[in-house]
């Protein structure tokens, strides 16, 4: 990793001009190392790596390159262009078109995407002013929408992004009944909307930590019943919107609204649960409501996991690394390898972290769930392709395929390896990082 | 009563045969051993007996007739690894009723059958610094244990008399952490003039021992935490000074130079910026590898560079866990992010193993392997700084004490169902360390 330089980081990226990224280039640390001459370079090198960048033509060239839709490509050449992956294949069929900025590494693989975070409404310096992840007023609020919160130019976001993390799904954190509805961005731009890809599903949690922060409900089971009261309200809110007198539908209500887009399936619930009784608990309200549910954190996920199994949901598993304690005090570094044998559908996480360090890296979860039982090639999918399944993003990102947008990671060695670095990113054609990190 | 009887007699029978088979050699052999005092030896020979290492040396070297003969081809070896700051045994330090305590010790709080002993040898460590927490400006005395299993801490130690020898150093701290209400300080200059303070009050009750020449009569009043700072300014106990930032670490600097104290510093999230001048004052650091920088202010500028950096200008330097802020079985992730840092692959083991003992004052007994030291040992599956690589085996003192292939030890490296049933709160984490 680089020096985070606070002033680059929090100045640039707006839009990815070439000055404001050479401003972050020349972080604090760069500054006092770099002699006048290597200065001199290193602009005529950004400002060719600029201008070349503006049209977006990218051509990345790696000894092998996992595609992740089909078998890794050695020797393999992805091609983007306007944004977009144009071509992927062997270098002996695929031709670099002159004018393509060319990077090249040892292993390339899709941007990676990280299945549930809370970077960006979570800030680094973990002060009340920066830590906007979980509203204390009320325990069920799911009309608290993460696009009024993310903070695009906080400087995680460009940490995560400088170690292949192209896409987020980002927003409110567990503690609450429904913290809020989450959105899927990608780690760039200067404001939400430059950021935004989609809107996300809406986080809901059970667990020790609702009854810590809120007064009421002060148990696991009067949360399960409070839960399922707001279901109730917003089955009947349904049926009267529907009413064929317009003078007799409700008056509108955001937080009504919601669950009844929930109720509707529209938005799916982000379900974090880490005891096995809780996530029975989100597995029954499931069946009970019918609505579409991620199940999230999932700790003891291996004392239940038949159940979680013929339930047919999706699980966005706890980092690997999540220290033990409380809820996750039974957490076993082997939990994705045991849902992978169990042919569960599952991503790893960065998840949430209240101290030190304030978020976790998914490559680096998915490189100790790789010495844990998870095959090489289903740790890389847990952070591409099935994460991006999960969020409902595979259309446009998580695998090199042409059509995808413009998503790359190039890396000197094994990605996993703790010696390697991350060489390269891409992010919608543009390189947004070029130094191994 | 009876029942006590046939258990003493029961524990004789059982001490004999364990002086038995100690008498017996055990040789290792096969193994790429990192000795960590020379050149990796390829299918290498290690040869302990009683304990300690008798030998360490090629494939030539020569084997007693009668030795248990372990093998390990196709694995590497290395030393024990020593944690120069950790908070495994469940202990707490000082309390709140002042910033300064150097009279709390916190071997009187650890509790050798905490599952945490075993978290730290499934990650091959075999020597430890437990330290009370940084929410004071001192926060107590620390204590380097043996991870050898046993069922009081005073089996645990390096020295045999807690009362008279020393058993471990004193943990201080300064930044954000000690600030707080009364008594804490309030500001950094405060957490400063509190800390010397304390040392002009020690200076000035050493003066008063030596005036009394040896006459009881004349010596000062028994105070606690005098005695203990006695032993700091005498540099028989280490100071393990917390701190992050660049400013913070050079106000520990002048502290040192002030009153002389040997010092490691901790965490040093920010010595790159001044790595000169902590090179210059020759002072060791124990440094921290986290995942992403934040979480506190003092932590923003985390570089993956720094020991790096330090490596470079010079600088003892070694890796902490400080667990629960990292997890003990992932203890050569941090060597690892040493070597993607830029670190040397020799400073980066060292980093996890003498250079460590050193700051601890024990590498005449761990750190590397060398005939005459504890027979501390790893066997490790692969590569030490591959994520791939698993410990299989930790020795201490020439016993196996933990063992990847057997279920009950196994947990202990992955985790599940109340595995670790005494794990702290994580809200607990958060109050005292980093």
């Amino acid at each position: 990793m680089k020096h985070l330089g606070r002033v680059g980081s929090r100045e640039s990226f707006d839009s990815f001009a070439c000055g404001e990224f050479a401003q972050d280039k020349y972080g604090l640390r760069r500054k006092r190392r770099a002699g006048a001459a290597a200065q001199i370079a290193y602009i005529a090198t950004i400002s060719i790596c600029c201008s070349i960048n503006v049209r977006g033509q990218v051509a990345v060239v790696g000894e092998t390159v996992y595609t992740m839709s089909g078998a890794a490509i050695k020797n393999g050449v992805v091609l983007v262009t306007d944004g977009k992956i144009e071509r992927v294949g062997p270098a002996d069929r695929v031709t670099i078109p002159s004018g393509y900025k060319v990077l090249k590494g040892k292993v390339v693989t899709p941007g990676l995407v990280d299945a549930h975070t809370v970077v960006g409404l979570s800030g680094i310096l973990n002060i009340p002013a920066d830590q906007m992840q979980l509203e204390k007023s009320d325990p069920f609020q799911p009309e608290l929408r993460a696009i009024d919160a993310y903070n695009p130019r906080e400087d995680l976001i460009a940490f995560v992004r400088s170690l292949g993390i192209t896409t987020m799904h980002t927003g409110h954190a567990p503690g609450a009944l429904a913290s809020g509805t989450t959105i899927i961005v990608k780690p760039i731009g200067g404001t939400v909307s430059e950021a935004l890809v989609d809107s996300g599903m809406v986080a809901f949690s059970l667990g020790s930590s609702v009854a810590s922060i809120y007064k009421n409900p002060g148990t696991s089971a009067k949360a399960v019943a409070a839960l399922r009261a707001e279901f109730l309200k917003g089955q009947e809110y349904l049926k009267k919107k529907s009413a064929k007198d317009p003078e007799k539908r409700p008056a509108r209500d955001l937080k009504l609204e919601m669950v009844s887009r929930i109720l509707s399936r529209e938005v799916k619930v982000l379900f974090t649960a880490q005891r096995a009784t809780d996530i029975m608990s989100a597995l029954r309200l499931q069946k009970e409501f019918g609505f579409s549910m991620v199940l999230d954190g999932a700790a003891e996920a291996y004392l239940v996991i038949d159940e979680i199994k013929k339930s047919g949901v999706p699980v966005i598993v706890h980092p690997t690394m999540i220290r033990s304690g409380g809820d996750t005090k039974n957490v076993s570094m082997e939990t994705a390898a045991k849902l992978r044998q169990a042919g569960i559908l599952f991503a790893l996480q960065s998840g949430m972290e209240g101290y030190v360090p304030k978020t976790r890296i998914v490559l680096y979860e998915a490189a100790v769930a790789a010495a844990n039982g998870l095959s090489f090639d289903d740790a890389l999918a847990s952070i591409t392709i099935n994460a991006a399944r999960i969020i409902g993003m595979d259309k446009r990102v998580g695998s090199l395929e042409s059509g995808k947008d413009g998503d790359v990671v190039v890396y000197d060695g094994d990605p996993f390896e703790y010696t390697s670095h991350v060489c390269a990113v891409v992010i919608n054609g543009r390189v947004v990082s070029e130094e191994c990190n | 009563m009876m029942h006590r009887i046939s258990m003493f007699a029961a524990m004789a029978i059982c001490c004999c045969a364990r002086l038995e088979a100690q008498d017996k050699a055990t040789v290792i052999r096969g193994a790429l051993i990192y000795t960590v005092e020379g050149a990796p030896i390829d299918n290498g020979v290690l040869i302990v007996r009683n304990g300690k290492i008798v030998s360490v040396g090629p494939a030539s070297t020569s084997v007693p007739s009668d030795a248990v003969v372990v093998e390990a081809a196709g694995k590497v070896i290395l030393p024990g690894l020593v944690d120069t700051h950790s908070h495994i045994g469940g202990g707490s330090g000082g309390d709140r009723s002042s910033a300064l305590q150097p009279d709390v010790r916190i071997l009187d709080a650890v509790n050798p059958r905490d599952e945490s002993f075993k978290k730290a040898l499934a990650g091959g460590i075999t020597t430890v610094n437990v330290m009370p927490g940084s929410g004071h400006l001192m926060s107590g005395q620390t204590v380097y244990l043996k991870l050898r299993p046993a069922p009081t801490i005073e089996g645990m130690l390096f020295v045999g008399d807690p009362l008279n020898d020393i058993a471990g150093g004193m943990k201080m701290a300064n930044g954000t952490n000690p600030i707080g209400e009364k008594p804490f300080p309030g500001t950094r200059a405060k957490s400063a003039a509190l800390a010397r303070a304390l040392f002009v009050k020690a200076i000035d009750y050493k003066a008063k021992i030596e005036a009394a020449k040896g006459n009881p009569d004349k010596m000062p009043k028994r105070e606690l935490d005098m005695e203990a700072m006695l032993q700091v300014l005498d540099g028989r106990r280490i100071v393990h000074h917390h701190t992050h930032r660049s400013d913070d670490i050079i106000t520990v600097l002048r502290l040192q130079k002030e009153f002389g104290f040997r010092l490691v510093l901790q965490h040093v999230t920010e010595a790159y910026l001044v790595a000169k001048e902590i090179a210059d004052a020759k002072i060791p650091c124990s440094i921290i590898v986290i995942d992403s920088p934040g979480g506190k202010q003092e932590a923003i500028h985390l570089n993956y560079e720094n020991g790096a950096v330090l490596e470079k200008a010079g600088v003892l330097t070694g890796f902490h866990t400080d667990d629960g802020i990292t997890d003990s079985r992932l203890f050569l992730r941090s060597a690892a992010f040493g070597v993607r840092g830029g670190m040397t692959r020799d400073g980066a083991l060292r980093a996890v193993t003498i250079n460590n003992a050193k700051m601890l004052d024990l590498d005449g007994r761990v750190g590397s392997l060398k005939a005459g030291k504890d027979a501390d040992f790893l066997i490790l599956s692969g590569d030490p700084f591959s994520v791939y690589t698993h410990v299989e085996q930790t020795w201490i003192e020439g016993k196996k004490v933990w063992d990847r292939s057997l279920p009950d030890d196994y947990k202990y490296a992955v985790g599940g169902y109340e595995v670790y049933p005494m794990e702290a709160q994580l809200d607990a984490c958060a109050g005292g360390v980093q």
